[in-house]
């Protein structure tokens, strides 16, 4: 684990993945939005409205997967004081941000013509809504206090709070009435959609995971040069 | 053509859904590469600096 706390191994590790993970992404997005837009069936009650799915559900999944990085990034860094494992969760959590907001976006824009509106105030809104804010918290407190090492902690431990709205994301559709309809692919008694939606579905799905290593590599490349900029300054100051 | 943009009258919705996710994501990921590399040249530029100056 510490072999990739220096910087030039995470280089090379990233150095390798990146043509791996940029080719998945293009062969799986162009498939998956091929499948969505070209070659999938319109919905027998919601009509071609269904193909939004193949944007909201995939973004969703995301927003809640990347918090789940930035929460195990930011207790690697308060545990083990992992240096790298800081930069990783400060790294994630726009690529996140984004993700939690285009889930909430393409939400209303399929909630409209729908269900009649493009928000209601309902349990899997509202938590998906309250995540949106714990990512822009988080990236708040590192903007807010001047010193990395604190505010590293301090939106660390922010990450690690909210974690507990996870659970209530998934289980929302579950513990209240709501418009939002109950999951239909992440089930224990497996997907109830058809396989003709299903698989533009996880071709996305795919697609986005392939994008997250991308961003992913590249944030963590300007965090790293953000912070070698940062120490320069400092020893130029300091006389060095 | 017009029929598969129209999207069965969902069009409006449809297409502001993947042209706004299509956006977010390449613009997410193009200003972070073009950010790292431009703090990757300042580096660069202050470490020749430094050698010159011995």
């Amino acid at each position: 684990m510490h072999r990739f706390a220096n910087p030039a191994q995470f280089n090379r590790l990233a150095d390798s993945v990146m043509p791996w993970a940029f080719s998945v992404m293009v062969l799986t997005l162009a498939s998956g939005l091929y499948f969505a837009l070209f070659d999938s069936p319109a919905d027998y009650q919601q009509g071609e409205s269904v193909r939004i799915m193949y944007m909201h559900v995939p973004a969703a999944w995301m927003g809640m997967f990347v918090y789940m990085v930035m929460a195990v990034a930011s207790f690697t860094a308060l545990v083990w004081r992992h240096p790298l494992a800081l930069i990783a969760g400060k790294a994630a959590a726009p690529i996140g941000a984004m993700f939690t907001a285009l889930a909430l976006i393409t939400g209303a824009l399929w909630g409209k013509p729908m269900w009649g509106t493009y928000w209601v105030w309902d349990g899997r809104l509202t938590s998906v809504l309250v995540q949106f804010f714990l990512y822009l918290g988080y990236m708040a407190l590192w903007q807010a206090v001047e010193d990395d090492e604190k505010a590293g902690r301090a939106a660390s431990i922010l990450a690690l709070v909210g974690v507990v709205n996870i659970p209530i994301i998934k289980f929302s559709v579950d513990w209240w009435n709501t418009l939002h309809q109950p999951a239909s692919v992440m089930r224990l008694d497996g997907p109830t959609i058809h396989s003709d939606m299903l698989w533009p579905l996880l071709l996305v799905a795919v697609g986005y995971q392939a994008y997250f290593v991308v961003a992913f590599i590249w944030r963590m490349r300007l965090e790293i040069n953000l912070r070698k900029l940062s120490v320069m300054r400092m020893n130029e100051v300091a006389g060095g | 053509m017009t029929e598969f943009l129209n999207m069965g009258g969902y069009g409006a919705f449809v297409w502001t859904a993947y042209g706004l996710s299509a956006i977010s994501l390449v613009t997410l990921v193009l200003r972070s590469r073009a950010r790292a590399n431009a703090v990757l040249l300042q580096v660069d530029a202050m470490r020749r600096r430094r050698k010159e100056e011995g």
